[in-house]
């Protein structure tokens, strides 16, 4: 199958397998240990699943704001952001 | 004793996952990857990061086109909500004739396809020979959509509401039709109010369908294109040139598919970003005086 209309990239396809791997790991966790809502830090009550939409979805604008605001490497917002993902996840 | 469970029904959702994947998965995973490079042609492009992401973040049309965007959707659901809610209260009981008449009625906007609305509006607003605008002219008022910037609004925001509250109307009388009269006798022996009944029974049990409303007329009127583009296509200037239509103009027009890429994905961010908090907003209206 000839995928070259998709224009494919290493950074791209490392991405995404890492977003596959990510929900199946989730989705695993979530057969073994049933989620339940909880209250953290956040201002709402949350699931598992809705922390890591979240720690997702604020990621990526933690990137847009980087990318758009300063002209230092993307790899610091990267590292930010796994910090946050990481927080949301265990205290939100 | 751990719980038997029958999993089959993972299978019926199969194919919706196969459609999702194709139509919307696979879509998104190619814009992405045409959003760090420079396409030239099949097989003909080049890696460049995040330059295309920092052009667009930084580029003043797209963050007037943004607001303009914001503003156009905010006022539609200031507008639309409101107005269906009210609608829906007015419309008569589902039992008579006239609720199908209304039914009707309501839906009539909704069965026309949108470019052709774009084109009614047009000439019902021209100048010359259209109904409102030559009536406006009449009274002595100058009313020229392809001119003023402010009519080119005040047009299409008419043609919005006119086109898309009997879509609000709709959902909140459906809410409303659900709801037992238990609760409105209980409250006329408890002596409420007529806005009694509003506030504590009839919007809290229209919540559901008014969310599912608030947040289709959100994406909807946040990526509005085919009617502004009939109308006005995004003038007269810029006045009316929304995101999707700046959008196009970039995909389209200059054939400029990394930036057009990595626009789309701030775009699907964005509009991410404001459904998930509606539908935050909206799920937790009212859970404090549930408690």
């Amino acid at each position: 199958m000839n995928l070259e209309w998709m224009a494919w990239t290493l950074p791209t396809a490392v991405f995404f397998s890492f977003i596959v791997l990510m929900l199946i790991g989730m989705t695993i966790w979530e057969i073994k240990s049933p989620t339940v809502n909880r209250k953290g830090f956040l201002p709402i009550s949350t699931t598992r699943g809705d922390r890591l939409f979240i720690g997702l979805l604020s990621s990526a604008y933690i990137h847009l704001l980087w990318v758009g605001l300063t002209e230092i490497t993307i790899w610091f917002a990267l590292v930010i952001s796994i910090i946050w993902m990481f927080l949301v996840m265990r205290w939100g | 004793m751990k719980k038997w469970q029958d999993n089959r029904g993972w299978l019926f959702i199969l194919p919706v996952f196969l459609i999702v994947a194709f139509s919307a998965v696979v879509p998104l995973m190619t814009v992405v990857n045409y959003s760090i490079q420079d396409i030239f042609g099949p097989g003909q492009r080049v890696f460049v990061g995040t330059e295309w992401f920092r052009e667009v973040l930084t580029d003043e049309r797209l963050h007037e086109a943004l607001w303009r965007q914001l503003l156009f959707s905010g006022l539609v659901l200031l507008i639309e909500m409101p107005l269906g809610i009210a609608i829906a209260l007015m419309m008569p009981d589902k039992k008579g004739f006239g609720a199908s008449i209304c039914l009707v009625v309501l839906a009539l906007p909704l069965l026309i396809p949108w470019n052709v609305i774009g084109t009614i509006w047009i000439i019902f607003t021209r100048p010359d020979i259209g109904l409102m605008g030559a009536t406006i002219n009449t009274l002595g008022l100058t009313f020229d959509h392809t001119a003023n910037g402010l009519h080119a609004w005040i047009t299409l925001m008419l043609m919005e509401v006119w086109h898309w509250t009997p879509l609000v109307a709709l959902l909140a009388y459906a809410g409303l039709q659900s709801i037992p009269p238990a609760y409105y006798q209980a409250a006329k022996i408890d002596g409420a109010s007529s806005w009694a009944v509003f506030r504590y029974i009839q919007l809290p049990k229209m919540r559901g369908v008014l969310t599912i409303a608030l947040l289709l007329r959100f994406m909807d009127s946040f990526l509005i294109y085919a009617e502004p583009f009939v109308l006005t296509g995004g003038g007269p200037g810029n006045t009316t040139t929304f995101l999707s239509i700046y959008l196009v103009k970039i995909a389209v027009g200059q054939f400029d598919l990394g930036p057009a890429g990595a626009f789309s994905l701030i775009y699907f961010l964005i509009v991410l970003l404001f459904c998930y908090l509606f539908y935050q907003a909206l799920q937790n209206v009212g859970k404090g005086e549930q408690a």
